[in-house]
């Protein structure tokens, strides 16, 4: 009896042992606020971290509306990752709302900002889509490295080699952007897009991006701005025009035809597409967007 | 200087041309439908079927992406079930036709927002739900004028039984049966004129360039077929009028052929002969005299 007792009591005692390290190895649930920065906090966390983004693939993260099931995810994460410099103004509320004890971390922390051009009804003036610039997405990946290493200490030393493994990939995408664009001629690196997300883009690699609306996509191009913009493409003589993932195509297309410019093809700035799209990763999103341009640019 | 501001805007850009095309022949269809729905003080149902295209417009959306035809059929669809619909009860229970079409119309606009919703990235939906002016591309054009045409000939087909309606109901139930038909066939009108106003203008402009001519009408003729004339040639002005407002004043386009169409009808409150304002406060003087 008391032999039965004491191997059940063993058998339970091994039960609760075995479980403990398993409990270790219950992967880090951090929450991102859109896509990209998901991916990227994919490559830096790597099997230890368990992801989720707010606004998924495709969709448009200035127009974003919480539901209550992305309060759930935020109140059970226990890092949520944000780009900040404005981009997420739902956030705050739905951190607070939620309840949740997450740590919030800013990847834009220690960015050189830039403002945002032509946003004339915005809130904010600084231009949030800092990680149209591989440069700065190095800092995102620091960023992220050392919020990751303080929520899981265990594991700074794998985020630590992963964010070196990502930085040299970023490096070599870097590379890459400057010798496409230094093939393109100078006189023909500027485009027309329906969307100025591409302000770090410009200041990085030197291809001008013009754009007929604001920095957000709600606002109405009035009758004059598309006037304005047709004038100036066939003033310049740019020789291309852009559509966006998610910005309204008639308008560019009536642009594209009134102009004689080429409509490019697509460029893709604040979201990544699913999986068996263009763009699934920020790094080939940032090659699509530039095999794209350099194909429209240099004939 | 007058060519610069009135017609240079046109002659230089071919983005403006197509916009007032595209208003006009709005015009032409929505303004005489507005004129029928105001003489049977339906001016409200514009507004309540507006909303009753949403899910039509969604399921052509989820079936074939943004296809104008396939959006417009959908709306189409979706409008004139709800249409029927609400005529049918109407005319067989007790209940009257707005309140039926209320009940369709909250329905349909859970339905349709749903469907929106469910349907993932609903940014370009709702980006052609609420259409630009400015991008009227060929084949919104073409469904535009097709539209408007069809609803021509229509209207004057059906066009006795419809006045006859409007004025003694009785009577025509008396004389003939082609009340019931033609009301459905207005009502199809209607939604028709909305799916080809709303693809390419929006929700907003398309009941507002339907009733804001016609309640502008109102005030200076008596006679139906002058108060058609009148409110086809106001609406057409606001739509002229609003795409220089745009032009010149950076006003985004929708709203501001509305608003001109709506500044049109506040002076026709006020100067209007037909029992605007002043005129009945200064009643008949010239008959005194």
């Amino acid at each position: 009896m008391s032999t039965l007792r004491c191997a059940f009591v063993a058998l339970l005692a091994a039960t609760i042992l075995t479980s403990v390290p398993a409990a270790a190895q219950e992967r880090l649930k951090v929450i991102a606020s859109f896509s990209i920065l998901a991916d990227l906090v994919k490559n830096v966390g790597g099997e230890r971290v368990e992801i989720g983004a707010l606004v998924g693939a495709g969709s448009d993260a200035h127009v974003y509306a919480p539901t209550p099931a992305d309060a759930r995810r935020v109140a059970e994460a226990r890092l949520v990752v944000v780009n900040g410099l404005g981009f997420e103004g739902w956030l705050d509320r739905l951190v607070k709302a939620s309840g949740s004890k997450a740590t919030v971390t800013v990847a834009t922390k220690g960015i050189k900002t830039r403002k945002a051009g032509g946003g004339q009804d915005h809130g904010h003036d600084v231009d949030p889509h800092a990680w149209q610039a591989v440069a700065n997405v190095k800092i995102y990946v620091a960023n992220i490295r050392d919020a990751l290493a303080a929520a899981d200490p265990a594991g700074a030393d794998a985020y630590r080699a992963n964010a070196t493994a990502y930085s040299a990939r970023l490096d070599a995408l870097e590379a890459a952007v400057r010798s496409a664009v230094a093939k393109i001629p100078a006189a023909r690196r500027k485009i027309i897009t329906n969307h100025d997300a591409f302000g770090y883009f410009e200041a990085a690699y030197g291809i001008k991006f013009i754009a007929p609306q604001g920095v957000a996509t709600d606002s109405e191009p009035s009758a004059r701005d598309v006037a304005r913009i047709i004038t100036q493409i066939k003033r310049q003589k740019i020789p291309a025009v852009f559509l966006e993932n998610i910005s309204d195509p008639r308008l560019m297309q009536r642009i594209a035809k009134e102009t004689g410019a080429r409509i490019g093809g697509t460029l893709y700035s604040d979201a990544l597409t699913e999986a068996n799209g263009p763009a699934p990763t920020y790094i080939d999103l940032i090659r699509h967007n530039l095999t794209t341009l350099a194909g429209a640019l240099t004939s | 200087m007058i060519y610069d501001t009135f017609i240079a805007p046109f002659a230089e850009f071919e983005f403006m041309r197509r916009a007032l095309v595209g208003t006009i022949a709005i015009a032409f269809g929505a303004a005489p439908v507005g004129i029928f729905l105001m003489l049977r003080r339906m001016s409200l149902i514009g507004d309540a079927m507006a909303h009753a295209i949403l899910p039509g417009a969604a399921i052509g959306y989820l079936l074939s992406g943004l296809n104008v035809f396939a959006m417009a059929g959908g709306g189409l669809v979706a409008g004139l079930v709800i249409a029927i619909g609400a005529a049918l009860i109407a005319r067989t229970t007790e209940l009257k036709e707005d309140a039926s079409l209320a009940g369709f119309l909250l329905i349909s606009l859970a339905v349709g927002v749903t469907i929106v919703s469910v349907g993932g990235s609903n940014v370009d939906l709702l980006r052609f739900l609420f259409g630009s002016v400015l991008g009227l591309d060929d084949q919104t054009l073409l469904l535009i004028v097709s539209i408007t045409t069809l609803s021509l000939l229509a209207l004057a087909l059906i066009w006795r039984p419809l006045v006859l309606e409007c004025v003694d109901p009785g009577f025509l139930r008396s004389v003939s049966r082609a009340g019931g038909p033609a009301h459905l066939a207005f009502l199809a009108l209607v939604v028709m004129n909305l799916v080809g106003g709303f693809h390419a203008l929006g929700t907003l402009l398309a009941v507002g360039i339907m009733i804001l001519p016609a309640v502008t009408a109102r005030f200076w003729a008596r006679d139906i077929t002058m108060m058609i004339a009148i409110a086809v040639a106001s609406a057409g002005v606001a739509g002229y009028t609003g795409l220089l407002l745009s032009f010149h004043a950076g006003l985004p386009s929708g709203p501001a052929v509305i608003l001109v169409a709506g500044a049109l009808y506040a002076a026709s409150v006020v100067v209007g002969p037909v029992g605007g304002l002043l005129w009945q406060a200064f009643p008949g003087r010239h008959l005194e005299a």
